[in-house]
Formats: C-alpha cells, sequence, structure tokens
C-alpha cells in the first residue's frame, strides 16, 4: 500500500494490548515522550479474548492519571484496528501526531531528577 | 486481608508539603494482593511524582522501595541506611505499616499514601468485599458462616430488620441483607432451629469497645 505515517511516531511492539500496563505508559512519559496511543485490535476479535478491552481500561486510567499531575489525559489514547487496516493505522498516527502537536511538548520535559 | 484505596494524588501533594526527596515506601502483603501499596502501585505514584515536578521544574528524588512487610520490625530496620537519605518515607502499607514504620524512623516524617478501609475477600479480580471487624468473639458458627457484625449495617446480632427487602438492604439495592444471608445458608444446611436461639447483647469488650487491644503468646516468645 505503500502509507506513509508521520516519522515522529515510535512503534513499541508488545504480543497484545493487553500485556499494556499503566507503567509502561507513565515510565513512557517519564522518558519525555509527548503522547502515547495504544493500537490495538478490534472489540471483540482479540486472539487473547480480553486483551484490547483491557487494554483501554488502563488507557483510561492512565488518562485520569495524566490530568491529575497536570500533563492533561488527552496525551494518552487508544484506537482500535485490525492487522489489515494499514490505512487506518496510518490515518490515526495522523490524528495523534496532529493533537499532540497542537498540545505542545510535555510539560514533564522541564526537568530531570537531579537530587543525588 | 486488609483492603485499603490510595489517596488522591492531590492529597498525598498536599501531605508532603515542600519535601522534594521522597521514598516511596509499599508492602508485598495485603496491600499487593488488592493493589493499592504494592510493587505495582508504588511504581505508579513514584511515576506521577516524578512527572508532576518534572512539569513543576522542580528538584527532587524519588525512591521507590517495597518491603516483605511493613508490621514486621526486621523487615522495616533492613532500610534503614536507605532512609537517611530521604525527607521523607511515603508508605503505601496499611494503617498498622504506617505506624510501625513511623515508630521504627522517629522522628522522621512517615505519611499515609492508602485509606485502610476493611478486612474482606476478594469477590473477583478487582472487586472486594468486607468481611470482618475483628470484635473478638467469633459468632459464624450461629449464623451460617456470615457474620452480621461485618455484614449487617445495623450489626444486629437477632435479625433481619424492617429494612430487609428482597434480600437487599435498605443502605442501598447492592448490598445483600446479611440476615437474609444467614436465614438462606442455615435453611439449605438444615440448621434453622439457630434461628430460634435469641442472642443476648454481645460483650464488645473484646472488641474495640475494650481499648487497643494486644495480645501476648508466653510460647513464642525469645
Amino acid at each position: 500500500m505503500r502509507l506513509n505515517y508521520p516519522s515522529n511516531v515510535k512503534v513499541v511492539k508488545v504480543p497484545c494490548t493487553g500485556r499494556v500496563d499503566m507503567l509502561l505508559i507513565l515510565k513512557a512519559f517519564e522518558s519525555g515522550v509527548d503522547g502515547v496511543y495504544v493500537a490495538g485490535c478490534m472489540e471483540g476479535e482479540c486472539h487473547y479474548l480480553r486483551g484490547n478491552l483491557r487494554a483501554r481500561r488502563r488507557v483510561e486510567q492512565v488518562k485520569k492519571l495524566l490530568d491529575e499531575v497536570g500533563l492533561g489525559g488527552e496525551r494518552v489514547e487508544m484506537f482500535n484496528m485490525s492487522a489489515s487496516q494499514g490505512q487506518r493505522f496510518a490515518q490515526f498516527a495522523r490524528e495523534m501526531t496532529e493533537r499532540i502537536r497542537s498540545l505542545g511538548p510535555s510539560p514533564a520535559k522541564k526537568n530531570k531528577e537531579v537530587l543525588p | 486481608m486488609i483492603v485499603g484505596n490510595r489517596k488522591e494524588f492531590g492529597e498525598i501533594l498536599e501531605k508532603l508539603g515542600t519535601a522534594r526527596r521522597v521514598l516511596v515506601l509499599g508492602c508485598n502483603e495485603c496491600v499487593t494482593v488488592c493493589g493499592v501499596g504494592g510493587e505495582r502501585e508504588v511504581g505508579v505514584l513514584a511515576s506521577e511524582l516524578r512527572l508532576y515536578w518534572q512539569k513543576e521544574g522542580q528538584d527532587f528524588a524519588v525512591k521507590e522501595h517495597t518491603l516483605e512487610r511493613q508490621c514486621d520490625y526486621e523487615y522495616i530496620d533492613a532500610i534503614r541506611p536507605l532512609t537517611g537519605e530521604y525527607d521523607v518515607i511515603l508508605s503505601m502499607a496499611c494503617g498498622a505499616g504506617v505506624q510501625y514504620v513511623a515508630e521504627a524512623y522517629k522522628p522522621r516524617l512517615v505519611i499515609p499514601a492508602v485509606n485502610t478501609t476493611f478486612l474482606g475477600v476478594t469477590l473477583e479480580q478487582g472487586v472486594w468485599s468486607e468481611r470482618c471487624q475483628g470484635c473478638g468473639s467469633c459468632i459464624v458458627d450461629m449464623t451460617g458462616g456470615v457474620c452480621p457484625i461485618a455484614r449487617c449495617a445495623k450489626s444486629l446480632l437477632n435479625g433481619p430488620c424492617g429494612g430487609s427487602s428482597g434480600g437487599k438492604c435498605e443502605i442501598d439495592r447492592d448490598t445483600d441483607c446479611a440476615w437474609q444471608l444467614i436465614v438462606d445458608r442455615l435453611t439449605e444446611s438444615g440448621q434453622m432451629e439457630r434461628y430460634e436461639e435469641i442472642q443476648p447483647v454481645k460483650d464488645w469488650r473484646t472488641g474495640r469497645d475494650g481499648g487497643p487491644r494486644k495480645r501476648v503468646r508466653e510460647d513464642l516468645k525469645l
């Protein structure tokens, strides 16, 4: 299909989105990323039955948490697409990139842990 | 197990005040099982604090550590060298653990990150329910294995009351009437004659009404 998606999107492979834990997303933000989205299979079509549904709940939880710390829950999102929907993958990559660009860089980039 | 809820992030921040060197201390026992203060939850809270202070552009040091138990002195004492480097210990254990850590490291400031709520069981992954209030004199043999002290909103010993309707308690439609459960269980097990026995007024001195409790086993002492 030779589809393009923004080069700022870094793909982290997991065997199933059910592997995505809150801590994985939080660690990504700690390392300085501006946004995270989880690309799962279509709901109801999880090979492991409920992996993508669990991931969605965790993403919702991280949204609340990012709102609490002041980064903004909109920096994290869950999208669903099947393995054959390359266009959808590229579309979500563009949508999320646009959303994060409009939000600006993550405010947590200002400072790193400095006290010894 | 002991079940708790994590405090809101805002409340934790408020309690931390100006402290920026924080040791987030988890516990591997009950609070790990009920998903409130184990290694994972320590990681999440530490991450929240780091992100918040990074955002605020402040200098900070957040250390994560999880003890096997915060209710045994031997485990608490093992982190003595670590504690000196931090202004505050943010304990994610139950109230017992928080207090024992505070006692071991006085006058260092120890802050609770968890509200301890009840003694209960896991109904399913992510759902817990209260079962015991530690009254100090168990009577569930009389009540079909259902505790009316913990599970009846009024802790009635001779129930149910008039608020029982369709097997539910009047406090809300999702709460089972403990006395309905008791009658059902006694019926199922052919022990309804127990229901006829009037329970006398309970001696609450074995519970909290007798003041803080302490247990000594001379044969176990070293």
